[in-house]
């Protein structure tokens, strides 16, 4: 799709430049001419959500440097200060901590039609792999954003994630220590773990750029994914980007920001947690102890496992998965539209997710069905948070390591349409009125 | 165009300019001022925070200052020279009063009635901003280090590139010796 350009310089300038930097040529042949399939749906549009998500963090994130002080005396207090008397410091906070809760939305969305459309199979597996490297990278930045106002929470979650390394000590001893150590600077979270995490929290959001940018480079070799997974085969079969989809992921886009608007400025705090408004203090930990809510359901798996080490690898290990996912999934059919026993597998893997986030919120030992009472205490038992965790945990892990697998051999799939026109227009791509979509631009 | 369906054989196909480019217009107005709505917090974060503002006047004691010497102080963050001028010190200014100089000013002009021996000038030099240095130069008022101007004991420029004599900031004397700065 990508390699026949329509570009032709019009004016003398642009004849010039394009012998010389065919910056118009790629702009052209990327964001407007970009032969693009004509039956995308609103699935389709995270990918232009994010990039206005990404470009949000970082326009208000260098703003909040200019004010924020990355120093463990004063950080608490230059957050307050952006907070009261910086001009529209409150905003522009609120924004970009809400916009953290927004990008991993829209990540997810984006990662779950990936999924059911299997936009990660052939020829889209770098495609693929790139996504779960911006996913990972954006993991990581957000957790060092988390840290930055240095409050209870903020102390503590950064505890509790370096605390993560310590669990290699039982492969080797002394080794997890001297990780963490290594990690914070010290013998604790202290100034130098805040220093650092700050640095890092400023220059990952520009590696994610430049890793967006092979994500496209990938996905404009071989094209779109569409809803019918069929590969285009013709003209017929697509329209430019531009005027379609620009304002087709322009219409998405006013929307998402509508709530985004909702959440920075009616709940501000919706996603935020109260102990993070008192100061961090090396000597209490707060009672109860969450990640933010994008977190929770590795959060989950991790108290699901009773011991420490493979609690650890379990968490990274349900990451991992989203990278085997490609040569997990052995079947030959992308949309799960024409997969009708693979789908409900998939929904009910996302309510398996969406699940293990509410466990990852709960207390572990607290009772999810009570079956009788303790009889010393009184108080009811049986089946636990920790038991539900376990529980979808092990179906998280089966459906990429077994059900996706085995679904390849043994799933009798529907017949999958000859091109992407068939299932639209009853007659077929060649039957469609070439007029129509082939000059949107004349007026444009 | 010829084999497409006309559902409605009034209507235009959107091919009516007036109303393709009233809907452009409009929708490039529109996006034109949110974006300038949300540039504008993004522009103001910059302007001086409330904090900042909040520090903008000071109150000072100046009964230890003796004649012939000056306190500096910081307000806004750039020095307030508070000058204990000598009976002689202000008669050379009063005597230039009608001299030729650039930014032409009367001694009396620049101190509050009464309160003549206080002359309180910022203490940056309208040239480029540099901090004149008391007591030296031509005319015994001050000299800048950086590219030659020279104040007299008024604090008025008398030779060298600066355009204009050195500020006064709004001041008022709350007691006999005591002075709030902004």
């Amino acid at each position: 799709m990508s390699g026949h350009s329509t570009y032709e310089p019009k004016t003398g300038f642009e004849r010039w430049l394009d012998v010389r930097l065919p910056i118009i040529r790629m702009a052209k042949d990327t964001a407007i001419d970009f032969p693009t399939p004509k039956n995308l749906n609103y699935w389709w549009t995270f990918g232009g959500i994010l990039a206005v998500c990404l470009v949000i963090q970082i326009v208000t994130g260098v703003v909040l440097a200019m004010h924020y002080v990355a120093n463990s005396a004063m950080a608490f207090n230059s957050v307050e200060h952006i907070m009261r008397d910086v001009n529209h410091g409150w905003m522009i906070r609120y924004i970009h901590a809400n916009g953290a809760s927004m990008f991993f939305l829209a990540v997810y969305m984006h990662i779950l039609r990936g999924m059911y459309y299997g936009s990660y199979k052939a020829p889209r597996e770098v495609l693929w792999l790139l996504g779960c490297v911006i996913y990972l990278l954006m993991m990581a930045t957000g957790f060092m954003g988390y840290v930055l106002p240095w409050g209870q929470m903020s102390y503590y979650g950064a505890v509790v994630i370096t605390n993560l390394f310590s669990a290699f000590d039982k492969v080797i001893p002394g080794v997890g220590t001297a990780i963490t150590t290594w990690l914070w600077g010290g013998f604790a979270v202290d100034n130098a773990t805040l220093n650092r995490f700050f640095s890092l929290h400023f220059l990952l959001p520009f590696m994610i750029a430049g890793v967006v940018g092979l994500h496209i480079w990938a996905l404009h070799v071989p094209g779109n994914n569409n809803p019918v997974g069929v590969e285009v085969k013709s003209k017929e079969d697509t329209v430019p980007f531009h005027p379609y989809y620009t304002v087709k992921d322009g219409f998405a886009i006013l929307v998402f920001l509508l709530l985004f608007s909702w959440f920075v400025f009616f709940a501000p705090e919706a996603m935020g947690h109260a102990d993070n408004q008192v100061p961090a203090n090396p000597l209490a930990t707060p009672t109860h102890i969450v990640p933010e809510w994008y977190f929770l359901p590795f959060y989950a798996i991790l108290r699901a496992v009773p011991d420490k080490l493979f609690g650890v690898l379990g968490m990274f290990g349900a990451i991992a998965m989203l990278f085997a996912l490609p040569w997990l999934d052995t079947s030959k059919v992308k949309s799960m539209r024409y997969r009708p026993t693979a789908r409900w597998f998939f929904f009910l893997f996302v309510a398996a997710t969406i699940g293990l986030g509410w466990c990852g919120g709960k207390l572990p030992d607290d009772v999810v069905l009570p079956v009788g009472r303790d009889a010393v205490t009184g108080e009811a038992t049986g089946f636990t948070v920790v038991m539900l965790s376990q529980t979808l945990a092990i179906y998280y892990f089966a459906y990429f390591l077994v059900i996706l697998p085995a679904l390849g051999l043994f799933e009798k799939t529907l017949p999958v349409p000859e091109n992407i026109s068939t299932p639209v227009l009853p007659k077929g791509g060649a039957a469609m009125p070439s007029g129509a979509a082939a000059s949107p631009e004349k007026k444009g | 165009m010829a084999e497409t369906a006309k559902a409605n054989p009034h209507e235009t196909e959107g091919d009516d300019p007036s109303r393709r480019d009233f809907i452009h217009i409009a929708a490039l107005a529109t996006a034109g001022v949110g974006a300038v709505a949300t540039a504008w917090p993004f522009i103001d974060q910059m302007n001086p925070s409330g904090d900042t503002l909040a520090l903008a006047s000071i109150e000072q004691d100046i009964a230890k200052v003796p004649a012939g010497q000056q306190l500096v102080v910081k307000w806004r963050g750039k020095p307030v020279f508070v000058r204990h001028r000598t009976p002689a010190e202000i008669a050379a200014a009063v005597k230039d009063d009608h001299a030729d100089m650039r930014d032409p000013a009367a001694d009396a002009s620049r101190t509050k009635a009464g309160k003549q021996e206080w002359l309180i000038v910022i203490g940056v030099c309208t040239h480029l901003g540099c901090v004149p240095n008391f007591g030296t130069g031509d005319y015994g008022g001050w000299f800048c280090p950086c590219h030659g101007s020279v104040y007299d004991t008024s604090g008025r420029i008398r030779k060298g590139p600066a355009p204009l004599n050195l500020q006064l900031p709004d001041y008022e004397f709350t007691g006999p010796t005591k002075v709030k700065i902004g």
